[in-house]
């Protein structure tokens, strides 16, 4: 991989909660504008992983971390890195769709850049306009701006949690098994929105459906119990895995 | 056959705690006839009230609540949500439970103990830091001037206010708790600071469910008796000045009450008991409707 | 970056970090969270300071034992209005505790009527009441047909403060056991009330006596529902048909009045009554925990 093309490179790290280690000494390197998709069985730990890259992780009581993770050359878990900067770089799409109750879609696709206190109206307009494009959403709701956020159904609404994650253009979006909660019609105009959207945004998704990631992703990377087993071309890793653990679980002899 | 005897014996239980509820309402309205015949509408909008000159207004009684009710809300409010905020959100998690309990414990004290408190600790207090520095510094509005003795409106809504902190907190807090964390969690992932988290996924969307807690919290306030009737002066007076003495609904009641002969003064004061009442019923049912409605808004969110 | 318009403004705005106004902004208010809630319990600890510290020095033995004396006189008690309070919270409590238990039983078991649907409603706004309006009905229908203030009035007045509580605990106690306990038990042939009264309500017996107890606290220290039901007395209470004192309201008419030697009675009275209400509370708490410590067993 060109140095230049890494957007997030993670050096030996583990994480965990109290005496617990649930990530174990990970190196790993994210490209930009591909999608890296991490599987492995129930409780492996890659929502954990997920969870440490925009460091969501260290809001639950006796989390803990060590090891690097740099975003574009610079270091997350820094001496005075500030989390709350950190998370304004990264997105996150939640696997139960979560658009904020008691505001509208408008307000939901804006809230990032409010936050920031970008008020410029047209602006903000012009930006939720052009997320909501992005995220394949716009012509359902382009007359129905102002209605809740929680008036859509549950596909337009993890669709809108994109949007709004987009709408702060952070390099690198994560999502938490984002199609998990949805229906198969809802789950494949995802899917279809993700294959354009890695293109422009570098997405590292956890899903715990393996023809999904082998569907969608670039590359491919397999957790079991906190180690990286395998990292490799999304092709290349279900047709040829090099290691027998991975083979093993895409085959299905184990859960 | 034993079945259908337990049945309707708990039924008639039942229809007994209706019966009794209703003869409350009835024997109110029945025993305050004397005194509404006499005086008609007129007896809620007359400030005077004078034994000797059988001349009754419920007026002054009526501003004395609401006056002491809105000043404890003032008070009360932004405490118990500050509170609330703290126990469910940003306090450390070891201090979170002995807190709550501590507040809830702030229920338990007897009103004639905050009575008592009140007029030998309180009132003093009132007199000496709060009322002389007030009065000088805002001297060109009437709100704040009044005789120096720490008994009045004010006092007494400070009373209330203390009174009614645990109630309004506790009910923040389960409605605070059953807001789903997940939103909590966007919010932090769009790079929202804490305070930002907060009052986006947790205060806005409980919006109507705090107003439901604040009006409850007044419901409370219009009732309590004691602690109000022991700082708040007995004079049947409307006065701007918040640190004048002034009475309210059942504080007039709870003095005049045992020695009043019957007759108009009774049956006056029970008019004013059955607007206490009423006004009572009406504050706990709007409570109560927007409470209803905030949750089937909550069932819509948590699809 | 994915913008085409206006790529430089967002890069720029991205790499300003924070605005320092959201961070002090965040200090602010996370500091007034926490200064609520100290402000909350400070008068807390300040009532149960001045009442331990006036009346703790009052409360001797005599205290316990001897009735009031005349103005002037030193030394002098509370004991008629002690046992007072224990006839008058006994009345109301043997009044109250089955009509609420049963009360809840039926909202529990029962639910789903009309009836019940009216009583739930009644119930509710009948613990929002006013304790004085209490007082005044009680007036009405007792005191003013006996002729005279009597135990049995403030017995009556404070059954009625208790029952909507303890049928409202009780009601949401039962609820929370499971159906399929009553449907074992119907299944094995025993009828509904004895399935209801022998398993459902004996394995509730801890979380009711919690609802009771705290009801109980309640009226202990109730003290306007009594101010002209029960009236009060300077001797012992020597029948249930007349003026019953109470330390609630004993301790009302010490405090407005203008002697110091009251006054202190007055805080004596008031450091018991605390006391007493909070042994009560604790009690009730601890019930809570065991209950709680059974079912994580």
């Amino acid at each position: 991989m060109n140095m230049a093309d890494v957007v997030l490179e993670i050096t030996q790290f583990s994480a965990g909660f109290g005496k617990a280690e649930i990530v174990k000494k990970i190196d790993l390197q994210v490209a930009k504008n591909q999608m890296l998709a991490l599987i492995g069985p129930s409780g492996c730990g890659k929502s954990t992983f997920l969870r440490c890259l925009n460091r969501l992780h260290e809001e639950t009581e006796e989390a803990w971390v060590r090891g690097q993770v740099k975003l574009l050359g610079r270091d997350i878990y820094g001496e005075h890195t500030d989390p709350v900067e950190v998370r304004s770089h990264i997105g996150m799409v939640f696997q139960k769709p979560n658009p904020f109750p008691a505001m509208s879609i408008f307000d939901n696709v804006a809230a990032g850049l409010v936050i920031r206190g970008i008020k410029k109206r047209s602006y903000v307009a012009d930006v939720v306009e052009y997320s909501l494009k992005q995220a394949a959403l716009w012509e359902e709701v382009k007359d129905k701006l102002k209605s809740p956020g929680t008036s859509l159904s549950g596909g337009q609404q993890q669709r809108l949690c994109i949007a709004r994650a987009l709408a702060i253009s952070p390099p690198v979006i994560l999502m938490d098994e984002p199609t998990s909660a949805l229906d198969p019609i809802s789950t494949s105009k995802v899917e279809e929105l993700l294959m354009q959207l890695k293109k422009q945004v570098t997405i590292v998704i956890v899903t715990h459906n393996m023809q999904q990631a082998a569907r969608i992703s670039d590359r491919t990377a397999f957790l079991l119990l906190g180690d990286l087993i395998e990292e490799g071309p999304t092709a290349e890793f279900f047709t040829r895995p090099k290691e027998k653990r991975t083979e093993n679980y895409i085959t299905g002899r184990f859960g | 056959m034993s079945d259908l005897l337990f049945f309707n014996g708990l039924r008639t239980l039942a229809l007994l705690q209706i019966f009794v509820f209703l003869t409350i309402l009835i024997f109110l309205f029945y025993f305050s006839r004397q005194a509404l015949a006499e005086f008609g509408w007129g007896f809620f909008f007359n400030s005077k009230w004078s034994p000797n000159q059988q001349q009754f207004g419920a007026l002054a009684f009526v501003y004395g609540t609401l006056v002491t009710s809105a000043i404890a809300l003032l008070i009360s409010v932004p405490i118990s949500i500050g509170s609330a905020l703290f126990l469910t959100e940003i306090g450390p998690a070891w201090l979170r439970k002995p807190v709550q309990i501590l507040i809830e414990l702030l229920a338990a004290i007897p009103s004639v103990v905050y009575g008592l408190w009140a007029i030998f600790e309180l009132a003093p207090f009132v007199r000496s830091s709060i009322q002389g520095p007030l009065a000088a510094a805002t001297s060109f509005v009437p709100f704040f001037q009044g005789p120096p003795s720490g008994i009045g409106l004010f006092t007494a809504g400070l009373v209330l206010a203390i009174m009614i902190t645990p109630t309004i907190t506790s009910l923040t807090v389960e409605i605070f708790k059953s807001v789903p964390r997940l939103f909590h969690e966007g919010a932090l992932a769009l790079g929202a600071t804490t305070w930002e988290a907060i009052r986006i996924a947790v205060v806005s969307p409980s919006a109507s469910g705090i107003l439901s807690a604040v009006v409850l919290g007044l419901g409370r306030a219009m009732g309590e008796t004691m602690a109000v009737t022991m700082i708040i002066g007995n004079r049947a007076d409307i006065s701007a000045h918040l640190f004048s003495p002034a009475a309210t609904m059942s504080s007039v009641i709870a003095n005049e009450y045992a020695e009043a002969d019957a007759g108009l003064h009774l049956s006056s004061l029970t008019a004013v008991g059955l607007t206490l009442l009423l006004v009572s019923l009406v504050v706990n049912s709007i409570s109560r409707l927007i409470v209803w409605r905030y949750r089937s808004f909550l069932k819509g969110v948590t699809k | 970056m994915i913008f085409g318009r206006g790529e430089r403004t967002q890069r720029s705005i991205l790499q300003l970090g924070i605005r320092p106004d959201r961070r002090w902004k965040n200090i602010l208010m996370l500091g007034l969270i926490h200064l609520a809630a100290a402000v909350a319990l400070v008068p807390l600890f300040l009532v149960f300071y001045h009442v331990i510290k006036m009346g703790a020095p009052a409360l001797n033995w005599s205290f316990f034992t001897s009735l009031p004396t005349p103005v002037g006189e030193k030394g002098g008690g509370m004991a008629n209005a002690l046992l007072g309070s224990l006839i008058l919270v006994g009345l109301g409590a043997l009044l109250g505790v089955p009509f609420g238990v049963l009360g809840g039983v039926f909202l529990a078991e029962y639910g789903r009527g009309k009836v019940a649907a009216t009583m739930r409603f009644c119930v509710d706004l009948l613990s929002s009441l006013p304790s004085i309006i209490v007082g005044l009905y009680v007036y009405t229908i007792l005191v003013v047909p006996m002729k005279s203030f009597s135990a049995y009035a403030g017995g009556l007045a404070l059954a009625i403060l208790m029952f909507p509580f303890v049928t409202k605990t009780t009601e949401e106690v039962l609820r929370l056991i499971p159906n399929h306990i009553r449907e074992a038990g119907l299944a094995l042939g025993i009828p509904r009330w004895r399935v209801v009264l022998s398993i459902v309500l004996k394995g509730a017996i801890p979380s009711v006596s919690t609802g009771v107890i705290l009801g109980v606290a309640r009226i202990a220290g109730e003290t306007a529902p009594l101010l002209f039901t029960a009236f009060g007395n300077r001797n012992w209470p020597t029948q249930l048909g007349g003026a019953t004192p109470s330390l609630p309201v004993q301790i009302y008419s010490y405090a407005i009045s203008p002697f110091e030697e009251w006054h202190q009675q007055a805080w004596a009275g008031a450091f018991l009554l605390l006391l007493i209400v909070l042994l009560f509370n604790m009690v009730a708490r601890y019930l809570v925990f065991r209950t709680q410590m059974g079912k994580a067993r």
